[in-house]
């Protein structure tokens, strides 16, 4: 069979001695900035360029992927531990897994996170393998019009991630859909609510909102309440999911595995949905919904399985067509080119040894990250038993230079900060930040992708709903809406409310 | 940092240089002359990967061998390009903050950013033109025109109805695209995008028509049969694309590369201008290096095409190219 002949030859590939290091070393610096808030891939992929020169272009790429999937694995580490997202795809992990590390039980979110990301990372790649070409046709299905309506059934998972009030939910997801069209206007070249600042010309990084958000608001209340943090501090329990804890993960691993892995095909920021849809699945076939957002175990297992998948099929438009899906893979575009190889659809036949070596060098590079954080999770639930006051200068530090690296500026920092603030005004007043990260997230794309949309079909709205595949996806999230405001749904939600 | 607050800190950092250039005029040549002394920051405008980062990293590390110094690269992306330029303008003028600008920055800039900060003609001191990368005209494949000639009868057939994709405001291609437009006296309806990846991802499943951009960006779509090129606006063939005509031999006045070239700020000792400008002079000489540039379709400049003078000629020509051209284009609305 093809597939075992060319695995088979991709681990040849993968399997050298110097392949092997290079994953490792690159797995590792990738769980590294992973776990350090604020440095991101895109920094360190950026700043590892110029090393690579010297590197035989298999090998620096087999490197540079480590990274990238390395700090999808890590960044959930400070999700659960400090309640600080790294990426936009593992805000979604904060909600329960960080509720977990409350109750002493943050050795077994961390455990859950790495065995389903182990999983999902070895399906994906399989995947990859053996249906990228066929996948690369599904993604040309979707023009901005599909888009669009994708986004719309997005955020109708806004909804479900809500905790207290749904109310004040979609109020911040209209706050995210807002700060989303800061900037520069796309058509126009017209500054929009910059206020004359020029860092704001290209709009509200990622970054900044959610570190301060999320990180620097926590840091915040943790502060005015010593006492609910020192709960966290002794209690510790368990270190390793035990037999009863996988039992019940083991489905919403194999969804999130499914929904990540499908949703990251997609260039864009499909990727970023997976997490979230895998929650609200979770969520919605739950026998008891309530727990969530309370440290339920499948709300860590099923979305940190999507997100891993996520992150390896969305190699998939670059392997197979060269179009880089996200900032990430533009600079892996980057690296070949360096390279002196252009990424297009021939890179498959013109360079097998870089297609399927780098296929292979996923597979081993999701077990080194197994290897090397499995034994590291006792060494995080420890650092759970560090004095706060030693702890939160150091976060703080971390967040800023993590900041401060992205684009060189240190008005991000100040941005960083003064969203802190509105974060922890937000938090006082009952209202949750990760709806609005996900408005967030999603209105950029939304935005661009409805007037794509409606310029192409020369301002019909009806392309919506004459368009097959958009008119499934406007009608799945309907649907959802529905199900979402149904009566039991509602009630239950109300008793969490008022909890 | 409100726009005033900057003005002012510029105004007044711009007094500190004058008052430090006053009194340290026996020190200054005495420095440049061991020049460089540390490590030199060149300030890319543009992300880490995109053209222009790879063309400054390629030339860079010869031009580090030859300065005895490293080149260290900075990404400052936004607003087109011009975030990192004015920063880099506004820098201490001592040789250590260079620039990569591009026609963009340096060309259409002051076109499309009624609010440029700086001025490309009369705030940088020039080192030299780096490499440039020609511009294809390219479309769907299934794209009724089978040439450049059908493609313009096409073109002007089907007015607002052909779909012209661009990768955003002051991009290449939307500069390039609106050149093309106007050489041809086309009105299309242009969609914009953020970048050439999302724009060639919609123009490989047929959502729109054309666009023209970087052979770098294209030419493996090209080769794999995803788009169709109907011409390289180069006065040659392209050695990485042999098939695809030339405008010149096609007859069309359409004649444009993204050029890529070395700046420092105004004021930069002309002993550092001198060494980078030969640092880059060798580098192009060097044939790895230009082996490199070549694989990804670029052309070279000759040794006359090097010089911080001709660079300075370049920018005056080209500034005064792009102004016509892109007025009302989109863009240009602003206040």
């Amino acid at each position: 069979m093809d597939l075992v002949t060319n695995l088979t030859h991709g681990f040849g590939v993968a399997l050298s001695l110097q392949n092997l290091g290079l994953c490792f070393v690159g797995c590792m610096v990738g769980t590294l900035i992973g776990v350090l808030p604020g440095v991101g891939p895109v920094a360190t992929i950026a700043m590892l360029l110029p090393i690579t020169f010297g590197l035989p272009p298999v090998g620096a790429l087999i490197m540079l992927a480590g990274i990238y999937y390395g700090a999808q694995y890590g960044g959930s580490t400070t999700a659960i531990l400090v309640n600080i997202p790294g990426e936009a795809t593992s805000v979604v992990t904060t909600l329960d897994g960080h509720q977990m590390a409350k109750q002493g039980r943050a050795g077994i979110a961390l455990g859950v996170a790495a065995i389903g990301s182990f999983f999902a990372g070895c399906v994906a790649t399989v995947f990859i393998a053996a249906l990228a070409q066929p996948l690369t046709k599904l993604a040309q299905l979707f023009g901005p019009a599909e888009y669009f309506s994708l986004m719309v059934m997005g955020l109708v998972f806004s909804t479900v991630l809500a905790r207290g009030s749904i109310f004040k939910a979609i109020l911040m997801v209209l706050l995210g859909l807002l700060l989303a069209t800061v900037g520069t206007d796309l058509e126009t070249g017209q500054e929009r609510m910059t206020l004359g600042i020029q860092q704001l010309s290209d709009g509200i990084d990622f970054a900044p909102l959610a570190m301060g958000i999320f990180g620097f608001s926590e840091i915040v209340k943790n502060l005015e309440n010593p006492e609910a943090r020192d709960v966290v501090r002794n209690k510790i329990g368990r270190l390793l999911p035990g037999w009863e804890d996988i039992k019940q993960c083991v489905m919403p691993v194999l969804r999130g595995t499914f929904i990540g892995g499908l949703l990251g095909i997609l260039p864009g920021s499909g990727a970023v949905l997976g997490p979230f849809a895998s929650y609200a699945v979770e969520k919605k076939v739950a026998k008891d919904p309530s727990r969530f957002g309370k440290g339920a175990i499948e709300g860590v297992a099923g979305p940190e399985s999507a997100n891993n998948a996520g992150a390896q099929t969305s190699f998939i438009p670059l392997l197979t067509l060269g179009i880089p899906p996200n900032a990430v893979m533009a600079l892996m575009v980057g690296a070949m080119t360096i390279h002196g190889i252009i990424p297009g659809p021939q890179v498959m036949t013109k360079n097998p040894d870089l297609f399927w070596g780098m296929i292979a060098s996923m597979w081993i590079g999701n077990l080194m990250l197994v290897i090397i954080n499995l034994p590291m999770v006792g060494m995080w639930v420890k650092l759970l038993k560090v004095p706060y006051r030693m702890m939160f200068p150091a976060i703080g530090i971390f967040c800023c230079i993590g900041i401060y690296s992205i684009n060189n500026s240190s008005e991000d920092v100040l941005f960083t900060a003064f969203f802190g603030f509105v974060g922890y005004v937000l938090l006082k007043f009952g209202f949750e930040p990760a709806p609005m990260l996900l408005g967030f997230v999603l209105g950029k794309l939304m935005e661009e992708k409805l007037r794509q949309a409606l310029i192409l079909s020369r301002g019909s709205f009806s392309t919506f709903i004459e368009r097959p595949v958009s008119l499934g996806l406007l009608i799945m999230a309907v649907l959802i809406l529905l199900l979402a405001l149904m009566p039991s749904f509602s009630k239950q939600r109300e008793e969490v409310f008022t909890e | 940092m409100r726009g005033w607050e900057r003005e002012k800190k510029t105004t007044m950092n711009r007094t500190l240089t004058a008052i430090a250039a006053l009194l340290g005029l026996s020190v200054a040549p005495a420095l440049a002359q061991n020049y460089p002394t540390k490590s030199v920051t060149m300030i890319v405008p543009f992300a880490a990967g995109g053209p222009t980062d790879i063309i400054a990293r390629i030339v860079n590390e010869h031009m580090s061998r030859v300065l005895g110094q490293q080149i260290v690269v900075e990404n400052v992306a936004g607003a087109g390009g011009t975030t990192g330029i004015t920063r880099a303008a506004g820098a201490t003028p001592d040789g250590y903050t260079i620039m990569m600008g591009h026609m963009g920055t340096h060309g259409a800039a002051p076109a499309l950013y009624p609010n440029l900060r700086y001025n490309p003609a009369t705030d940088f001191a020039p080192v030299g033109l780096a490499a440039g990368t020609p511009i294809l005209i390219v479309a769907r494949k299934n794209l009724p025109p089978k040439d450049l000639k059908e493609f313009i009868t096409w073109a002007k057939a089907q007015g607002e109805k052909a779909n012209h994709a661009y990768a955003g405001v002051a991009s290449v291609s939307h500069i390039t695209g609106v050149l093309l437009n106007s050489v041809l006296g086309i009105k299309p309806t242009m969609i914009p995008y953020t970048g050439t990846g999302p724009a060639l991802n919609d123009m490989i499943s047929g959502q729109v028509d054309y666009m023209t951009d970087q052979i770098v960006n294209v030419v493996a779509q090209i080769q794999g049969g995803n788009i169709k090129a109907y011409a390289i606006a180069l006065p040659e063939r392209s050695p990485a694309l042999p098939d695809v005509p030339t405008t010149k031999e096609l007859g069309l006045d359409y004649q444009v590369s993204a050029w890529n070239a070395i700046f420092a700020p105004k004021g930069t000792p002309p002993e550092a201008v001198n060494k980078l400008a030969d640092a880059l002079d060798k580098a192009l000489d060097d044939q790895k290096t230009k082996d490199r540039l070549l694989e990804l379709g670029g052309v070279v400049p000759d040794k006359a095409g090097r010089t911080p003078a001709a660079l300075q000629k370049l920018v005056e020509t080209e500034l005064a190219r792009w102004t016509p051209v892109l007025k009302g284009a989109a863009g240009n609305d602003k206040k």
